[in-house]
Parts: structure tokens; sequence; C-alpha cells
């Protein structure tokens, strides 16, 4: 991956003016060029309309200038005051949090296991944790919503943190699995030939080796309980408990029927812009992870 | 030494699966089953509610607060959606959770709720305001021969239309739905607008506009007891039939397929719209000048052309939860002439009679006098406990019809069938 | 993808020498990993196994809306695939399939050309793949936010209406909702598959495209010849997975639609009569139903196409 091949056309030392290398350049490149211009519109685009539109207020918001004229934190405001999306912002905290963390302790010993050690049938358990990790929650709803019904576990977080393992789980199986596997094992046994204990082995050695797997697996993970709309949707009622997907599918204007559509694009901002932070720091890893992982969208 | 493992484990999913498919019911809050209302008991309770954005309600609960320390009333407040609320209402009352005290019921519900065994029957004579209720809010609280909730608040469909227009024509706001059909579709187009606009969506919205169109005609959707369906009939058809040719003539626009209360309103605020059905709340925001309102003080409120579907909610008490006596209580104060005035300042539609009458109200909001004739008027939709079903069957087989798609008969056909399977459960 | 776990695994399990010195060493090691998968699968037992199973269990039973459930075996099932109600299932199983086979195939398309020129950009190489992550970081449902907000009509602020010069109901007629779904479903996944196919397109060797060239063929028989068949394993994995993706699809039709005009999928049937109608046993039923077909597709797809990838594979071996 790292391996990239100069482009072969090389020229042959002549000395070009900058504007005729550049004009050369761009003719060679001119639909590369394109395509990356069309990519980047594609994706971006979008979410610039959403922060566009985070920053106007009505009437202007019901035009589509692409530069707000008057650019106002007003909807930032009452995505805090009306809406009082701090507590959708803490309860996702709080649940994405807590599923990552239960899917990575126990999820780090099987993946240790399965990367590691020699064993019969670890292709029918690999194969067995990525189906259930395409598993269609749908199917598990009506059960948990039952039993949350059943046991008074509706608008609790453990409604949310327990079915939200089902998916992570097998997730964080799956990539540190192959984090794990690619993994320079023989230092450990090195590390111990020039006289560590394996106490030391591991702390020294292993940990700084796993834990930028580690770490990227946890934002996975995360970001995948952070954007879970369904389950939460059926299982949560108060903004109390609501987490952030829920909560802005659920804003509510100022008079009894609107839809605030400022408001929404300003929480959405703020939901999206964690996330953009830590995809942009750690974009290689998390690439890696998703291309080993690939499971879902 | 694995298997005996795996097989342990078998045998505990096993139990687990048995154990709560026996445990019936009543995990939830517990313990506030025994207590009725006869031997109720005083103390802390909540009041559940959608959203409110009149802002009267914490107010008026903090007034209770301060004059009963030891019956406090907490606010729960549910999201804006009425689908929402009774989601939310209906997964709480099933799990038997004393969380939900006194709710605050959209009157379609009430029957449903009442069926279910979630409600408290009320005692009629306690609460002497029922005698000075408008008939259709003392329905709505009605089912099977029993009082299952007390009117908390009504509301009603209006016309609204451009007087500056029909002013200009020299003509009168449409007695019946032909005329409105004629004069939306002869006058708007030469102001280079739409003729007419209610909610099309396809949500509950467009159960309340075709049940108006089909009661315009002289039809209906079930018999009054609500366990017959009477909806294949020639009344019916037309009713459906107006709408459709709406969309087919292009007097109802296009897009308000699309509309739901907010989309209209602005369609109309935006100038687009000759006529518009409407609740009540639009008349503050349409008549605001400036920017946000192109037609402040062109426009006035007429009487639809046929009955409106009745809205409002109602108080009613959980059968699940603790201090029965003090929700009564709570619910008789909140009844009280007292209070129904505060309510009205913050222009929710009262459901005693009298208040629409008074004059100051009526200076402070000139389309009193309209939306009491709508009440007075109005129709409940369907009072059956299977209402849920019922709307959806009626958005089902109506809003293919008003897209084109399906004829009207083949509509009126589908619905028949489909709340035949409703009201059978 | 193109490195799985389970390659790794295998590749690795092969590379130590004679197995007969390392029997004893086997049998602690396959005990050690028996403990440390115990946890794992313990509690994907109680996450996953139990709630599918209890949910088989409760659709075989009736929704007796004011009175006890009666067992009824599988009247659950017949009412939806046969009854009077069977339409119900039949059009979200066609939307749903439909939407899915439309969706997936833009995805991959617009995907391969991400990843063709993702995989020749040099300059801006890290900007692009920070882009391409956008879309798949933001949470589905507010991508079905904001594209409800983008698809409003274009005289309340509606973005799409304004650049196409287009005025289409996209939320308030059949196609335009649905297209309006797998548009926002491909404009948040097909960056994502772009990355997994251009990891595919690193490992294929420069050399084959040098050689190639030098025996005059023509870029589009170097795409025909080389880059597609080598890419074939990293595609069929990735279409695998965007398949069981698209038809569970809820948050974009719940969001853009709630299901109207034709945009019922399987998801959203089964959750509307669990959740908001409160059937919950005809839910589970729909529930279960949509895991089996689910599960089917996942089936017949490695079974047709898993096979061709292994025989593939086997002749490049030869």
């Amino acid at each position: 991956m790292a391996t990239v091949t100069a482009p072969a056309r090389a020229p042959v030392g002549q000395a070009e003016g900058t504007g005729a290398r550049a004009m050369r350049y761009l003719r060679g490149n001119g639909l590369l060029i394109l395509g990356i211009a069309f990519i980047v519109l594609y994706c971006l685009f979008p979410f610039y309309w959403m922060i566009v539109s985070s920053l106007k207020v009505e009437p202007e918001i019901f035009q589509t200038g692409l530069i707000p004229r008057s650019p106002t934190m007003e909807n930032y405001r009452a995505v805090f005051t009306q809406q009082r999306f701090h507590l959708a912002l803490r309860n996702s905290l709080i649940v994405a949090g807590t599923t990552t963390v239960i899917a990575l302790a126990v999820g780090c010993f099987a993946a240790y296991a399965l990367a590691r050690l020699r064993f019969r049938g670890k292709f029918l358990v690999l194969g067995a944790i990525l189906s259930i990790a395409m598993f269609p929650p749908i199917a598990l709803l009506t059960p948990i919503f039952e039993l949350a019904t059943r046991l008074g576990w509706i608008d609790t977080y453990q409604a949310m943190i327990i079915p939200y393992i089902s998916f992570t789980l097998p997730l964080t199986v799956w990539i540190l699995t192959s984090f794990f596997a690619e993994m320079p094992w023989e230092l450990e046994q090195a590390a111990k030939v020039d006289g560590a204990t394996p106490g030391q082995a591991f702390r020294k050695v292993i940990i700084p080796l796993a834990a930028p797997g580690v770490f990227t697996t946890a934002i996975l993970a995360f970001i995948y309980a952070w954007n879970e709309y369904m389950i939460a949707l059926a299982v949560t009622q108060t903004i109390d408990r609501k987490p952030v997907t829920v909560a802005i599918a659920t804003f509510t204007g100022s008079s009894q029927f609107q839809q605030p559509f400022g408001t929404i694009m300003a929480a959405g901002v703020l939901v999206t812009i964690p996330l953009v932070i830590m995809v942009l720091l750690f974009q290689r890893r998390i690439v890696a992870g998703l291309t080993a992982g690939g499971v879902k969208g | 030494m694995a298997r005996s493992r795996v097989k342990v484990g078998l045998v505990a999913l096993a139990a687990m699966l048995t154990l709560t498919a026996c445990g019936q019911g009543g995990g939830g809050g517990g313990g506030g089953g025994e207590e009725t209302l006869a031997n109720g008991k005083t103390g802390p309770i909540t009041y559940v509610t959608g959203k409110d954005t009149s802002g009267w309600v914490q107010p008026t609960i903090d007034k209770w607060n301060a004059a009963h320390p030891n019956e406090k009333v907490t606010l729960i407040e549910l999201p804006e959606s009425a689908n929402d609320q009774r989601n939310q209402m209906v997964t709480t009352l099933q799990a038997k959770s004393d969380r939900y005290g006194i709710l605050y019921t959209d009157v379609v519900w009430t029957a449903e709720f009442a069926k279910s065994g979630w409600l408290e029957e009320i005692p009629k004579d306690q609460i002497p305001e029922f005698s000075g209720m408008l008939k259709g809010p003392v329905d709505s609280v009605t089912f099977e021969g029993k009082t299952w909730a007390v009117p908390a608040a009504s509301d009603g469909g209006m016309l609204y239309y451009r007087k500056d227009i029909l002013d200009k024509e020299g003509k009168q706001p449409p007695k019946t739905w032909d005329e409105l059909a004629t004069m939306a579709k002869e006058i708007a187009p030469k102001y280079n607008m739409a003729g007419y606009s209610g909610q099309f969506f396809k949500y509950e919205g467009l159960t309340v506009n075709a049940m108006e169109a089909i009661w315009g005609a002289g039809g209906e959707a079930l018999a009054e007891d609500g366990t017959k369906v009477v909806v294949d009939s020639p009344e019916a058809r037309k009713g459906i039939d107006t709408l459709v040719n709406g969309f087919k003539q292009g007097w109802i626009p296009k897009e308000a397929i699309t509309y739901k209360e907010e989309e209209s309103r602005r369609a109309f605020q935006q100038g687009k719209l000759l006529f518009l059905r409407n609740w009540p709340y639009v008349y503050a925001l349409a008549s605001k000048p400036g920017k946000e309102s192109a037609v402040a003080g062109k426009f006035a409120v007429a009487k639809l052309p046929g009955p409106s579907a009745l809205g409002g909610h109602n108080h009613a008490i959980s059968k699940f939860t603790k201090n029965k006596k003090t929700a009564l209580e709570f619910i008789k104060f909140l009844t009280a002439p007292e209070q129904q005035r505060t309510r009205l300042e913050k222009s929710v539609a009262p459901v005693s009679g009298e208040l629409y009458d008074d004059p100051a109200f009526k200076k402070q909001f000139p389309f009193l006098p309209v939306l009491k004739e709508s009440i007075d008027t109005a129709k409940n939709r369907p009072i059956t406990p299977y209402y849920n079903d019922v709307h959806l069957a009626i958005e089902e087989a109506v809003y293919p019809a008003l897209q084109g798609t399906t004829s009207t008969d083949q509509a009126i056909k589908d619905l028949a069938g489909k709340l035949q399977e409703a009201i059978q459960g | 993808m193109t490195t799985t776990p389970v390659d790794q695994v295998e590749g690795a399990r092969r590379k130590p020498g004679p197995a007969a010195r390392f029997r004893l060493r086997d049998a602690s090691e396959a005990r050690l990993a028996f403990w440390l998968l115990t946890p794992t699968f313990v509690l994907l037992l109680l996450v996953v196994g139990f709630p599918i199973l209890r949910a088989v269990y409760l659709s075989l039973f009736s929704d007796n809306r004011f009175g006890t459930p009666e067992f009824i075996g599988l009247g659950n099932y017949t009412r939806a695939l046969f009854g009077n109600s069977s339409g119900e299932f039949w059009a979200a199983f066609g939307v749903t399939t439909m939407i899915t086979a439309i969706s997936v195939t833009l995805e991959l398309l617009i995907g391969l050309g991400m990843a063709m020129i993702m995989h020749r950009a040099f300059k801006g190489r890290g900007l692009v793949r920070a882009s391409v992550l956008v879309p798949w970081a933001i949470p589905t449902a507010v991508t079905a936010l904001l594209w409800k907000w983008m698809y409003q009509p274009a005289g309340i602020g509606g973005i799409v209406n304004a650049v196409t010069g287009a005025d289409i109901l996209w939320t308030g007629r059949t196609w335009p909702s649905r297209w309006a779904i797998i548009l926002a479903d491909t404009w948040k996944t097909a960056p994502f598959i772009g990355l997994l196919l251009l990891a595919g397109l690193q490992i294929i060797p420069d050399e084959l495209y040098e050689a190639a060239k030098v025996d005059g063929a023509t870029a589009w028989q170097r795409f025909r010849r080389i880059t597609l068949p080598l890419l074939k394993g990293a595609i069929l994995v990735a279409v695998l997975f965007r398949l069981l993706d698209v038809l569970r699809i809820f948050d974009l039709p719940k969001i853009l639609t709630n299901g109207a005009n034709g945009t019922e999928t399987l998801s959203l049937i089964a959750y509307e009569q669990a959740i908001e109608r409160v059937r919950v046993h005809y839910g589970s039923a729909l529930a279960v139903l949509t895991f089996l077909y689910i599960m089917l597709v996942a089936f017949l797809f490695v079974r047709v196409l898993g096979a061709s990838v292994v025989k593939t594979q086997a002749r490049e071996v030869k």
C-alpha cells in the first residue's frame, strides 16, 4: 500500500517555465484532476450544505444561497436551549462509550485467540462471528422491545447498550483479529531472550504494539454505536435517555407542527464534527481497519 | 469437557427462554395496580403531555405545587408528534408502569386506552364543569356508556381564505365543497396562485382531511358504534372524488401531496393559496406583518364547507399510577374556569362553551366565533378502540387515489376492506 | 477484503513446520483458545442467540390486542405471506429488493470509479481519502435528515431542485421517493466501496500493467483483462456486504418518507407492526421473515459467486 510508483512521464530534463510545466501537467492529468474534484465535491458538498444551512435562520434559510449572507449562531443556541441537546450528547457518549468498552474488553481475548493460537474450527468461528455482524437488527428488535417493556427497561441505557453489543462485539473481534495477525509477535520472544520477564515483555513490547490497533477498533466500534438509530428509537422516550440520532430526528419547532431544519442541521454538524475530526486524524488507520473489517456501510 | 460446557450453556439458554415466556406482564413499575380511584391516596404524581409549545403547562403546575406541597405534580414532556406520543404512552401503559399518572391524551385515543384497561373510570358527578362543555369533546371521552376522561382542550379546522381577493371578486367564502371547488378553479388562476390545500401527506392529517371530505358529502366511515363499515356509499365516494379531482384539475397544487400542517401554512403565508384548511394556530402566525407573512391583514377565516374533524385532548388517569386521588384533584383544578381562561390566553381552545362568547377574548382572537361554530358542528373521527388501525387504513387507501395511481372506486373498495380488517383487531 | 483475517490466519497456520512436535502445545493452545473465546460466545449467545430464538417464539402467538396472546403456530406467517394483507409484505419485499439492486449497482460503479481515481491520485491523496470518509462518518439518521432538507421544494430551500433546475416532489411521488432513498444511500456508501476496492487495487502488481503496455494492450483491455479479474474478489466481498446492509435498510426510509409513496421496506413494516401498531407477535413474524430472506441471499451469493471466486484463485495458483 505504501509503495507508490512514480508517474511514468518524468520530463526529460528540460528547463521549462513553471507555467508551461503546469499546463503540461494539467493536460496529462486533466481527467484525473477532474475526477478528484468530482470525488471531493460529491463527498463534501452535502456536508458543506449542512454547515451553511445551520448558519441561516428564517427567512434566509428558504433561499439557496451557497454562502450565508447574515450568518448567525441562533440555531446552535436553540440546539442547546430549546432542544436540550447536551443531554442527548451525554446519553450517546455513555451508551456508545460503555458499549465500546465492553466489546473491547471481551473481544480482545477472542481476537488474540483467533490471531495467535492454533485450534480446530477457527475458520468456522470467524465465519460465525462475521455472519452475526451482518444480522439484521430488526430480528433482535421485537424481543428486545418486548423484554424491555416487561422489565421496565424502556427509556434506560441498558436497553440500548445490551443490543448494541450484538453488532459491536463481532465487529471488534473481526477487526482486532486482523490487526493482531499483522503484529510482529516475534518481538515479544526477542525481548524475553534479552532478559525481560513475561510481564515486562507484555508491558513494554506487546501493549505499545497493540495499542494503535485497539485504539482504531475502539473508534470504529464507537462510531457504529454512536450512529445507531432503530433500536434507540424504539426503546427511548425522553431527552434524558435519547441518543443524538433519535433526538435530532424528533426535534420540534417553535410552533406546533414545524420541523426546524436550521436547528436540525446545526445539531447534525455538532454530531458529525467530532467524528470527522477523528476520521481526519486517524484516516490511515481507520481505512486499514475498515478494509480489514469491511463489514458495515 | 468442552462439550459439557456447551450443554450447560444450552440448558441455561432454554431456561431463560421459558422463564421470561412464563412470567406474565407486570415487571414494570408494579405496585400501583391495587389502588383504585375510589380508595385513592394523595401524594406526588406525574402529568404526561406532548411538548408544550404554548408555555402554559409548567406555570400552571407551579401554581398547583405552591398550594399543594405534599401532592407535587411533575411534568413529563413527550415528543411533539402525536404518533410518537401515542407510542410512548402505549409502551409505558402496556408495561403497567406507574411512571405515567395523568395522561393528556388525544381525543382519538381515549377509546383504545379505555378498552385496554389502562384508564380509571371518571366519576362524572364530581366534575361540575361537564355540564357547560361542548358536546363533541364530551362524546370523545365516552366509550361503551362510561366516562374515561375529562375534556381538556378542543380544536377544530377552519377555512382560511384570501379576503382581499374574494372581496375584489365580490364573493363570500364558500358554503359547500362544490362552491369551494368552483372558486378555487376559477378565481385562483387569475391571481397566479393555487386554489386550495389541506394536509394530504400520508399521515394522520390525511385522515382528518379525507374524513372531512367524506362528511362534507354526507358520507361516513364507520357506523355510530364503530363496529360496522359503511364507507362503500355514493356519498363517501363523492367526498373522496372532490379531493381526487382537485389534484387532477390542478386547483389543489400537486405539491400539496407532501403537505402537513406546516408546509400548507407556509404556502398560504407566501401568498400561494387562495384557500387553506388548517387549525387555529395558523391565525396568529399568518397575521404577523413583515417578511414572514405576505398575507397579514389580507385573510380571514370561515367555517369549513362541511363538518370539521374534532381535535383536542382529554385528561385521563392511568390505572397503574399511585396517588389517584391527587390525580383527580389535579384534573379538577385544570378543568376549573380559571385555568381554562389562562389557557385560552395562550391560545389553546377551551372545552367550555361560554368562554367562546367572552367579549374580551373575542377581541383578542377574532376567529373565536368561527372556531366555536366549527367545534359545535365537528364530528368525532370514528370512536373505536381500533382507531390506530382505522386511521392507518384510511391513509393507505386514500393516498394512492390522491396521487392518481388508483381510481376513487378502487380506493373506496380498498378502504372498506381495510376498515373491516382493522375493526376486527 | 484483500487481507481478511481468515486469509491471514490461514496463512499463519500453514507457516510452522512439522506438526508432530507441537502436538502437546496444540492441545494446550486449543484449551487456552477455548477459554479466551468463551466470554465472547457467551455474550453473543445472550445478546444475539437468545433474542433471535425469542423472536421466533413470539412470532408463534397471536396479537390479541385486548386479551391474552394465543398460540397460533405459523398463523402469523401464513397471514403475512398469503393472507388478506399479504400485499403489504410482498410490496415491501419487492421495494426492498429493488432498492437494494439499484443502490448496490450504482454504488459499485461509482465506487469503482472512485477507487481508480484514488489509485492514480498521488497529490492530494490525503485530502481525497479524508473527504471520502466524511459521508461514511455521518450517522445515517443525520444523513437522512440532511437529504430530506436538500430534497425540499426549491421555494423553501431545497438545494437539489435549485441546483438541477428541476421541480421534483422528491418525497411526494412513488419513483422520486424511491430514488430519493437510493441516491442518499449511494451518496453515503459509494465512497466506502471506493475505499474497499482501492485496497484491492493496491495489491495488483504494477509489473502486470507494465508488461501489458509493452504488449500493446489498450487501457480498456488492461482494465478488462487485469484489473477486473484481479479485483473480482474484492468486488464480490464489497457487494455481499452492501447487499446484506441495504436489504435491512431502515433509517433512510423511516426518516425520509416514513414508508409513504411505495417506500415501505421489510425492516420498516416489521418495525411499524411491532412497535407502532403494538403487534409484537405479527411484527416478530415479519422480522423473522426479513432475517430469513437476508440469510438466503447471503447463502445463495456465497454459494453461486463464492464458488467462482475460489475457482479463479485456484486457476491462478496453477
